[in-house]
């Protein structure tokens, strides 16, 4: 009980602290919306390279194949 | 420039993504933000549509023509087309739980989209059991039309007869009455396009595989 009170009060002290800082960047403002625009387009980018590697794979063996 | 509906495909897909988290949505109770998955699961079920049509238009033709390479392309379509609708499902479930309040309700469009989904397993697992190769066209070719009808009655037409939970179906209005403001059809139709063109674009790598694998076989 008191290591849980300990750890809340820690939050609570986290949380004042936050709400008096303000940090104006840009990745940090609407509630860090961009930071997980961000992590989407990385995924979303990544998933398309692959599927233009694959698209040039099947190319290339579309080439041997002689179709 | 042969590819560039791909290039058009990538650029209107990182829109909806950006445009789609962060242009202004109406506020609304329940939904919340939540009304953003408009432009991820709803061109899910949109694309496996297109898919699906695709297919039994190559069916069709394969059926009129006996041209084998148009079963390839069904069969293809088909099997993309169902990687969409389980997104769609996925995607629905999670949007459910926290505006409906369960993962699974007994709607009839969920109900009905399963129902479809099965379907269409049944017709891989059809196609798949027949050896020879102009029964197996002719066969799948069939039951393809027989569950693109089927598609219609249970996605289309039966849950705009009763009740659904689901918007524009059963008297509930639709997204386009008033809740679809033009902020969100900005985002909403590239997305459907976006998502569409990708679906395209992956059961054509299906299909020029399975053509290649045909070859190699032969």
């Amino acid at each position: 009980m008191r290591y849980i009170t300990l750890i809340g009060l820690l939050f609570s002290s986290f949380i004042a602290s936050s709400q008096n800082v303000q940090m104006a960047e840009t990745m940090r403002s609407e509630g860090k919306i961009y930071v997980v625009i961000a992590v989407l387009a990385v995924i979303l980018v990544g998933l398309f390279l692959y599927l233009i590697t694959i698209d040039r794979k099947v190319s290339k063996l579309e080439k041997e194949a002689n179709i | 420039m042969r590819n560039w509906w791909k290039a058009l495909t990538i650029i209107l897909l990182l829109y909806t993504l950006i445009g789609g988290l962060l242009i202004p949505v109406p506020k609304q109770v329940i939904l919340y933000e939540s009304i953003r998955n408009l432009y991820f699961h709803v061109p899910m079920w949109f694309s496996m549509i297109f898919l699906f049509l695709m297919s039994v238009v190559y069916s069709i033709k394969g059926l009129s023509s006996n041209n084998l390479s148009h079963d390839i392309k069904a069969k293809e379509l088909v099997n993309a087309g169902i990687i969409f609708g389980i997104l769609g499902t996925i995607t629905g479930s999670i949007w459910a739980k926290f505006t409906w309040g369960a993962w699974w309700v007994n709607d009839v469009k969920l109900n009905g989209s399963a129902i479809t989904m099965l379907i269409y397993l049944a017709y891989i697992v059809l196609r798949g059991s027949l050896e020879d190769e102009q029964k197996r066209a002719r066969i799948s070719g069939v039951y393809n039309i027989f569950a693109f009808v089927l598609l219609l009655v249970f996605i289309g037409i039966l849950p705009r007869m009763t009740d659904s939970l689901h918007p524009g179906n059963g008297g509930n209005p639709g997204f386009n009455n008033y809740d679809l403001d033009d902020n969100m059809k900005l985002v909403f139709y590239p997305a459907v396009i976006g998502w569409i063109l990708l679906g395209w674009w992956i059961a054509s790598i299906r299909i020029r595989i399975s053509k290649v694998t045909q070859k190699l076989e032969a």
